[in-house]
């Protein structure tokens, strides 16, 4: 839905832009094209690296690693659960939801959702080429921490 | 040709990794194969119009503007736009660092750049939507709400803790990356 708006969004514009200056709408879509292939090949690498992920880690490992622990070593492991590995909000979200049907704490489900969604390890590299390496790690090491703010206000208004 | 091949080690190196996979633990080897083909199938949907206005906002837009509405000086309004433009986006989150780098050349204010980054990665709109759908408003809205100080934090901090070369360096990458 969400993609089909920027789909249309794109294609007003572009129309537009061709109508007011062709020479300018063609430079701008070898701009797009650049920086596409600046990141294609970090892109595809992060492709191969979550498939791998997805298949080596698959629901039941993840449940077995944050659904059983509790307290802080169980929220540790979940937020680095979260951090290392990518997986889309369509496949995320209803785990979480499995997880916590099962007897998993808000607090640990929280820390997960939190990191897998701010930290990005396996996404580093694409962030450190436009960020630089101090920024970049400051960032994710920044998010890593609040997310532990986050599921504990979690906790509180919902444990 | 070995410029080719040193720019793309990284993923040889793992395309590799998958092949072994393939003859020592077939199942993981093919199980892998399937998800990197829907996640290769599901990004080339999203890419083409974030990457078109892209280059449009970098030909159409005066850096002059840019810096009006999401530099130094854009206080207040330079992070509601930075949240907004994060928040309306759709796709996975390595695909908004171009889109920062743009940001950056076009003369934004870093810590905006990260309000932006923290947007898209927590509170993307059909993210929350789907959220709100598997684990409840109450925990969306909460993890929302909070979320909004943290990104606000988080960009804080970190533009705080950088030093001036450091930011000098961020915003070079940035020229030499969508020149």
């Amino acid at each position: 839905m969400f993609t089909i708006i920027l789909y249309v969004l794109a294609s007003v514009l572009l129309i537009l832009s061709f109508f007011k200056d062709p020479g300018k709408t063609k430079k701008a879509l070898k701009k797009a094209w650049k920086a596409f292939d600046n990141i294609l090949p970090q892109l595809m690498g992060i492709l191969v690296i979550v498939g791998l992920m997805l298949a080596a880690v698959d629901p039941e490992t993840i449940s077995r690693l944050i659904g059983g622990e509790s307290g802080l070593p169980g929220m540790l492991l979940a937020a680095v659960v979260g951090g290392i590995t990518l997986i889309p909000g369509f496949v995320a979200f209803p785990l979480a939801a499995t997880l916590l049907n099962n007897g998993a704490g808000f607090m640990q489900i929280a820390v997960f959702i939190s990191t897998l969604m701010m930290v990005g390890v396996v996404t580093l590299p694409v962030e450190i080429q436009y960020f630089g390496k101090r920024a970049a790690v400051l960032r994710n090491t920044l998010a890593f921490s609040f997310s532990f703010v986050v599921a504990l206000v979690i906790g509180v208004i919902l444990g | 040709m070995n410029k080719l091949i040193r720019r793309y080690r990284f993923a040889l190196v793992l395309v590799f990794i998958n092949l072994l996979m393939l003859l020592i633990l077939p199942e993981i080897g093919f199980s892998a194969l399937y998800h990197t083909r829907i996640n290769t199938l599901e990004m080339l949907y999203v890419i083409p119009p974030i990457f078109i206005i892209l280059g449009l906002l970098d030909v159409w837009v005066p850096r002059e503007t840019m810096m009006k509405l999401m530099g130094e000086n854009s206080g207040f309004l330079g992070k509601i736009i930075a949240f907004l433009m994060g928040s309306l986006a759709a796709g996975p989150l390595y695909v908004a660092f171009p889109i920062a780098g743009l940001l950056l050349k076009k003369g934004s204010k870093f810590s905006n750049v990260l309000i932006f980054i923290g947007a898209w990665s927590t509170t993307k709109i059909p993210l929350l939507l789907f959220e709100a759908s598997a684990l409840g408003w109450t925990f969306m809205l909460t993890r929302f709400t909070v979320n909004l100080f943290v990104i606000l934090l988080i960009a804080g901090i970190t533009e705080k803790l950088l030093k001036g070369a450091d930011k000098t360096d961020i915003y070079k990458r940035a020229h030499s990356l969508s020149n």
